[in-house]
């Protein structure tokens, strides 16, 4: 699965606008919309970095998003749709359909590097590759330990798991390899 | 004499409508089986949100519980809309003189509509109780997801699959729970074990299959070989024994259940009987 929005960072807009299709220059408008967009429960994070943003399709004036929750409960999945409707209200868009999809299945694999970086400045430690060894402890985002134990897999929220430093002993919030 | 006939007058209207091929309403059924079982639970964990024997497990049950209703939600919303695409009416949906909804599944059937299994909508007692509970319920959901991840329905097998992640952390947690209790002081073993008999007669349910199920769960004894060689490497570990030569009760699948799940549905359907739509 190609992460979209990736692609779409990495490729500014160059000077060559004009060789660009109009429909590809209006969905990179709309990313940068999207970039805009704060998760609700880590506001630190935009729904692009968290990955959540499976597509962006358009037809004339039409604006398709592909959205896909992080866990079945996410509580945030209709504030995000809405808040996503607002902010393209905001720039003039009328024709807005936003879909929610299950599959391909979100996982943190598809959070952006500068996401995790976010996360980990903002003191919570960003989720390992799921590829990764489990076993593998989270390093503490204070003092950057490697020492740190588990306190709770279910944290403040449905994506975090409480652990907690045992060199500087600040407990800390784990974004859950999923 | 009168209930009678009116029986005979069911069944007679039923041979009618079978028009339709018999495996037709299966699928709706299958999924209202499995959005009743997960949101039976949910209204039962739910009860323990800020009354948690510690914070952080408050915070573990409440969001096991989050994961179930969002599961819920999807079975439901995808329930509906197999419901109004077909030509099959339920009762909910002329109840509410409107389209099958995931609300009005939810909220507008009767008991004897609601296809949740047994073990669900028993009691939480103690810690220990909603513990076994839960592990028992996990491990099989752990399974039979895992099946149902490749399904010819792509729907069913997307939240199969997205469901799958959630319930691994269910199993690992209440695992951990039930050897933590079980292998513990002499009155948390007793709790558990008592909580383990008092559940066991449910948990045959699981692995009785209904009409509604043949031709999607393909392997049911499978299922259950699985089930049971997970529950026993864990209770071993807890130093828990599993009962022997017990009754199953069953009829959860098909609409017969507990009294218990009366008194659940009045608490729960109460606003939307009494109040039809309301909203905030
Ligand atoms: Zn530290």
């Amino acid at each position: 699965m190609q992460n979209i929005n990736t692609d779409f960072k990495t490729n500014p807009i160059n000077n060559k606008a004009s060789q660009v299709p109009p429909e590809e220059r209006f969905r990179e408008a709309v990313f940068s919309l999207l970039e805009q967009v704060p998760d609700p429960e880590v506001p630190v994070l935009s729904i692009l970095d968290l990955g959540i943003v499976r597509d962006v399709k358009v037809i004339d004036d039409k604006v398709e998003i592909i959205i896909t929750p992080t866990y079945s409960g996410c509580p945030a999945m209709d504030a995000i749709s809405m808040d996503i409707r607002f902010k393209l209200i905001e720039y003039g868009y009328k024709n807005i359909k936003i879909t929610q999809v299950l599959t391909p299945v979100w996982t943190t694999d598809w959070m952006t590097e500068n996401g995790k970086k976010k996360l980990l400045e903002y003191g919570i430690a960003p989720p390992k590759r799921s590829t990764n060894n489990e076993d593998e402890m989270p390093k503490c985002p204070q003092c950057k330990s490697a020492n740190t134990k588990l306190l709770s897999q279910f944290g403040s929220t449905a994506c975090k798991a409480l652990y907690q430093c045992n060199d500087c002993k600040e407990p800390f919030d784990y974004f859950k390899c999923h | 004499m009168q209930s009678e006939n009116s029986s005979v007058n069911t069944e007679a209207k039923k041979i009618q409508t079978s028009k339709v091929p018999p495996s037709e309403g299966f699928r709706e059924a299958f999924l209202l089986h499995l959005a009743d079982t997960t949101l039976i639970l949910t209204q039962r964990n739910g009860a323990w949100c800020g009354h948690g024997p510690i914070l952080e497990q408050d915070i573990a049950i409440t969001n096991i519980t989050l994961d179930l209703i969002g599961q819920s939600r999807n079975f439901y919303q995808y329930a509906a809309k197999l419901i109004n695409e077909s030509s099959l009416a339920p009762s909910p949906v002329e109840k509410a003189g409107d389209e099958a909804t995931e609300d009005s599944l939810a909220y507008l059937r009767t008991e004897r509509e609601f296809k949740n299994l047994l073990l669900v909508e028993q009691e939480n007692g103690d810690w220990a109780q909603t513990i076994v509970r839960q592990f028992l319920f996990s491990v099989y959901q752990y399974f039979l997801f895992e099946q149902l991840q490749n399904s010819k329905d792509d729907q069913l097998a997307a939240i199969a699959a997205k469901s799958l992640k959630e319930v691994t952390y269910h199993v690992s947690w209440s695992a951990d729970w039930v050897i933590r209790l079980g292998d513990g002081t002499d009155e948390s073993n007793e709790r558990m074990q008592k909580a383990i008999a008092a559940l066991w007669p449910y948990t045959g349910e699981m692995f009785m299959q209904a009409d509604y199920e043949q031709g999607i769960i393909s392997e049911i004894h499978l299922l259950k070989d699985r089930w049971i060689e997970k529950v026993k490497t864990v209770f071993e570990e807890a130093t828990l024994a599993i009962p022997e030569n017990i009754f199953m009760q069953s009829g959860g699948k098909n609409g017969v259940h507990t009294e218990k799940l009366g008194h659940i549905l009045a608490e729960m359907q109460y606003l939307q009987r009494t109040n039809l739509g309301a909203k905030w």
